[in-house]
């Protein structure tokens, strides 16, 4: 160990030499490279930043505007991210008629969250039944994942459009994107805001003011 | 009466094997861990529940910042000499060895290709602070092609790795309006898959 054993070659003669016992303290030794792990355990683990994989569809000119948005109506639900983290939403065809078609949410929990949820019950409970399967037949990763697909996959799932207006923040989006990962939604767009869009959400904010001057109009 | 002797022991602890560990440990974590180049911009990502990991090597980093500033980052010296050539050639610009290995040394960079020259003859360690305080990032103008520098960079990164792939990371109060003229670049040049990069946020319940 840390202790030099000094011999006693020929100390005998003048006798009375003490054996020496050189001991090192390692104590601030050790402090010193436990700050310096610390400090390079640190550095190793923050250096690798989370991310999300996301994939767009090609804007390639030979697709029609019209087959790309086709997206069954039924299924649909369209979101508008808006100005001050506020979100609208409406199901299926636009309907400009009734402003009370396009609803307003938040990104909370009790948001735009527990909406997707109940629009997505049945692929969420059967995620769930899968997790609870999984874990209690010790099902492989791959298989999991591979189930998982196919239920996300299913003919009833919803396909959400997050359609994003000039006032939204990047935070909105990541955070619209990550509802769609916990509600298991797998069909997923981001795509441009359309007038109509825009018009839709300035007649909810007036209240269906824009709709009655319609209405006055062509009567 | 007898007095109890009570032996005193010594509460010193031999240290020795201690430090041999962490000496040990410390030599691993020095080895393994490489030094991430800082970023020349402070950007606070958003946070995601998503929990995959970014690849540790052939990445593209976009740095938006929250006025839309950008700023592009890869890593492999002979990568960045690769795309400034091909910048150059592009754009009608000729190059100096020096400028060249200046190019090489820093990891990032975001000046629009006109200034890059001026940039580049700068002494090295003031090239970062006036990027930063004076740059107007790399120009990204969807209206109009001859402008979109941002487009040209991204294709000449593909051009010089195959396998590069592209992480945006942006403010997260960056205005939709500047991540649109991003997305619709990269959906230009057939660049559909991507990352954003983000913070990890915990999620309450099971779902």
């Amino acid at each position: 160990m840390a202790e030099v054993q000094q011999k006693d070659s020929g100390g005998k003669k003048k006798g009375k030499q003490k054996k020496m016992n050189i001991r090192v303290d390692f104590t601030p030794m050790v402090d010193m490279n436990m700050l310096l792990l610390t400090f390079f355990m640190l550095c190793t683990t923050m250096s690798k930043p989370q991310t999300m994989e996301i994939s767009m569809p090609s804007n390639d000119k030979t697709l029609t505007e019209q087959e790309r948005d086709k997206v069954a109506a039924s299924r649909a639900i369209t979101l508008i991210l808006g100005s001050e983290n506020r979100v609208y939403y409406y199901t299926g065809e636009p309907n400009y008629e009734d402003w009370t078609s396009l609803q307003e949410t938040n990104y909370d929990d009790d948001g735009l969250r527990a909406m997707l949820l109940y629009r997505n019950q049945e692929v969420v409970s059967k995620i769930r039944e899968l997790k609870k399967e999984k874990i209690d037949t010790k099902m492989s990763d791959e298989v999991y994942n591979e189930r998982a697909t196919e239920i996300k996959d299913a003919k009833s799932a919803p396909i959400v459009i997050i359609k994003a207006t000039e006032d939204a923040t990047y935070r909105n989006l990541v955070d619209a994107l990550d509802e769609m990962h916990i509600c298991s939604i797998n069909k997923y767009a981001i795509v441009d805001l359309t007038e109509g869009d825009e018009w839709l959400v300035e007649n909810y904010e007036k209240k269906g003011e824009l709709t009655e001057n319609i209405d006055r109009d062509n009567m | 009466m007898p007095k109890v002797n009570v032996k005193r022991k010594s509460t010193a602890i031999d240290m020795t094997a201690m430090s041999d560990v962490t000496v040990l440990l410390l030599t691993f974590f020095m080895l393994t861990s490489t030094f991430i180049e800082p970023e020349p911009v402070q950007i606070s990502a958003p946070s995601s529940v998503s929990e995959i990991k970014i690849p540790e090597a052939n990445v593209l980093d976009i740095l938006v910042e929250k006025n839309g500033r950008i700023f592009m980052g890869i890593d492999g010296p002979a990568i960045r000499v690769a795309m400034l050539r091909d910048m150059a050639e592009e754009y009608g610009y000729e190059f100096t060895d020096q400028e060249l290995a200046n190019f090489q040394a820093s990891d990032y960079f975001g000046v629009p290709i006109s200034q890059m020259k001026a940039l580049l003859d700068m002494p090295f360690d003031k090239q970062t602070e006036v990027m930063v305080n004076q740059g107007t990032g790399i120009p990204i103008d969807t209206t109009s092609n001859a402008s979109n520098e941002f487009k040209s960079w991204v294709k000449a990164a593909r051009k010089a790795n195959r396998d590069v792939r592209i992480a945006i990371k942006a403010a997260y109060d960056t205005p939709y309006s500047e991540i649109h003229k991003i997305m619709t670049s990269l959906q230009d040049i057939r660049e559909n898959r991507y990352n954003l990069i983000t913070t990890l946020k915990s999620v309450s319940g099971d779902f």
